[in-house]
């Protein structure tokens, strides 16, 4: 299986990992049993995300694919991040094996699962703004 | 910390060893005769290849007339096991019994024979590894065609009791075939004493190249013929020979068979040096029984962690291993191995194998004892399945 240089790149050096203490919307999606899980946390200011950190368990695409969501969003606006798809995170770290598009879709989907935390905290509906979050199929 | 180069990988394959190169390296450009040629060269080529048979006999103490080269250990179960199966299947017997966590060469071979009318009883295995005889016996049936059962697990390195399982099937007059080819040139076999009917090996797990190994079949049994063609493995196997892939595996396993019981006594304090170090990171278990065991085998699951990830940074530290989590095999689900002998999903994801064999340095295993503390504490501190674990939370 072949990684490309870019995926080796976030997954010895991942950038935003750890977790922000004061977070204004939590999001972890996936389970152990499928062997990803993602726990997203993101700081926002004003509807600009001015920090974004990870913790993930899983495979070197869960790892990266995790720390390029969190570039991709950090200082962006929540109308911005909420149109990252897991197309646009593959093309950013060249190209996934197709065995771990799925990781793609997790980083994705942590993203959303993130913001819909924290439209809850704001005593918002997220469902009209967010929509379903997608937790990965049982296998 | 000066960064090495470890394999300690060698159960998924082993270089070519410079002995078994320089026999085979004559075959390429100058022995190059078709063994089925009437002059010199070919006679030369006949006389290599039937020098080869006799040494991969000699080497499990089998009649070099029972033994025929294959491409690979899979090819070799492929034809014992549909072989035997269609064999049978003509006196009524459609029944195989093998265990759950054979190779998959053995368990999609049994899979598909499913699929042909054939019923298959898998035999479990207990939480250290081994199968339980009795269960065998009690597997047995009187359309039983064959009993398929591994000399020793791939991941766990678990060495199965062969020689009562065998005794059994011969009481039961059941034919017994084994995939030996994590067993061969590690422990000691002898094919007449443990009443093994047939057995698969391969070159490349040995220091021979890789696409190159053997079927034992026992005088006696007739198998059908895998390849219709010319008269080479006595038509059984159609299609020229390799001719230095043969020799190179005859050279090979003349020298694995040659002292293991020297060479365990090498590998297997530094394996336990290994498994003991590597247990001293909190929340490991080994898997698979500590004695029943090959001797350069070590199966760790490390909790908290994912296996790829694990063996990525590894790889970055100069260290080859292996792993059962999902991500390395291609599918979504753990080893069914570490599945079989009670993991649960999480913890089968996260797990190590080391395979090393007696050249391996202290500075090696230092080295290794060094690097894997780290990489465990880094994956988990970014892991929030350790996170919740340290929080006592449920794992889901």
């Amino acid at each position: 299986m072949m990684y490309s240089e870019k995926v080796l790149d976030h997954f010895s050096n991942p950038r935003n990992v750890g977790e922000i203490e004061d977070a204004d919307g939590v999001g972890e999606i996936g389970n152990a049993k499928c062997g990803d899980i993602m726990k997203m946390y993101l700081k926002i200011d004003n509807g600009i995300i001015t920090d974004a950190k990870f913790k993930t368990f899983g495979c070197g695409a869960a790892v990266a694919t995790s720390s390029m969501a969190t570039e991709l969003i950090k200082g962006k606006s929540i109308d911005d991040a909420l149109k990252l798809t897991n197309d646009a995170v593959v093309e950013a770290l060249d190209g996934l094996p197709a065995v771990k598009i799925h990781c793609s879709v997790l980083a994705e989907q942590a993203v959303r699962s993130a913001l819909s935390d924290y439209y809850t905290r704001q005593g918002i509906d997220p469902l009209p703004i967010v929509g379903e979050i997608k937790e990965p199929e049982e296998h | 910390m000066e960064k090495r180069f470890i394999y300690a990988d060698n159960a998924a394959t082993t270089a070519v060893s410079e002995e078994v190169l320089s026999v085979m390296l004559p075959h390429f450009t100058k022995a190059y005769g078709n063994a089925s040629s009437i002059y010199k060269l070919g006679r030369d080529a006949q006389a290599d290849v039937e020098m080869a048979r006799e040494k991969v006999a000699a080497a499990l103490g089998a009649d070099p007339k029972e033994i025929f080269f294959t491409s690979c250990g899979s090819e070799s179960d492929n034809w014992a096991i549909k072989g035997t199966a269609e064999m049978m299947a003509k006196k009524g017997k459609k029944h195989i019994i093998t265990s759950v966590f054979e190779h998959h060469a053995v368990l999609h071979t049994c899979e598909y024979l499913e699929k042909q009318g054939f019923e298959v009883t898998y035999i479990p295995v207990d939480s250290k590894g081994l199968i339980n005889p009795e269960d065998v016996r009690n597997a047995i049936r009187e359309d039983t065609a064959l009993v398929t059962i591994m000399y020793a697990n791939n991941e766990i390195g678990t060495i199965q009791p062969i020689e009562e399982i065998a005794a059994i099937c011969r009481e039961k007059k059941v034919l017994f075939h084994t995939d030996a080819v994590q067993a061969v040139g590690h422990v000691e076999i002898d094919v007449k004493k443990q009443g093994i009917d047939m057995l698969s090996l391969s070159g490349h797990k040995i220091h021979a190249q890789k696409g190159v190994g053997a079927l034992y079949v026992r005088k006696g049994i007739v198998l059908p013929n895998l390849i219709h063609g010319g008269g080479q493995e006595r038509s059984k196997r159609a299609g020229t020979e390799n001719v230095p892939a043969i020799v190179g595996l005859g050279r090979a396993i003349e020298i694995a068979c040659t002292d293991i019981a020297e060479k365990a006594a090498i590998v297997t304090p530094k394996r336990n040096r290994l498994i003991d170090g590597i247990l001293e990171i909190p929340y490991t278990r080994l898997n698979g029984d500590r004695d029943k065991r090959l001797p350069g085998n070590l199966n760790i699951s490390i909790e908290g962690i994912e296996g790829e990830s694990l063996l990525l940074m590894l790889d970055l530290n100069g260290i080859c291993a292996s792993s059962g989590s999902a991500c390395t095999s291609g599918s979504l689900d753990p080893s069914h191995v570490l599945l079989s002998i009670g993991l649960k999903h999480e913890v089968a994801h996260g797990s190590l194998r080391l395979s090393i064999e007696e050249d391996i340095t202290d500075e090696d295993i230092d080295y290794i004892l060094e690097v894997i503390p780290k990489v465990v504490e880094r994956l988990r501190e970014m892991s929030p399945v350790w996170e919740k674990m340290m929080n006592g939370e449920e794992v889901k």
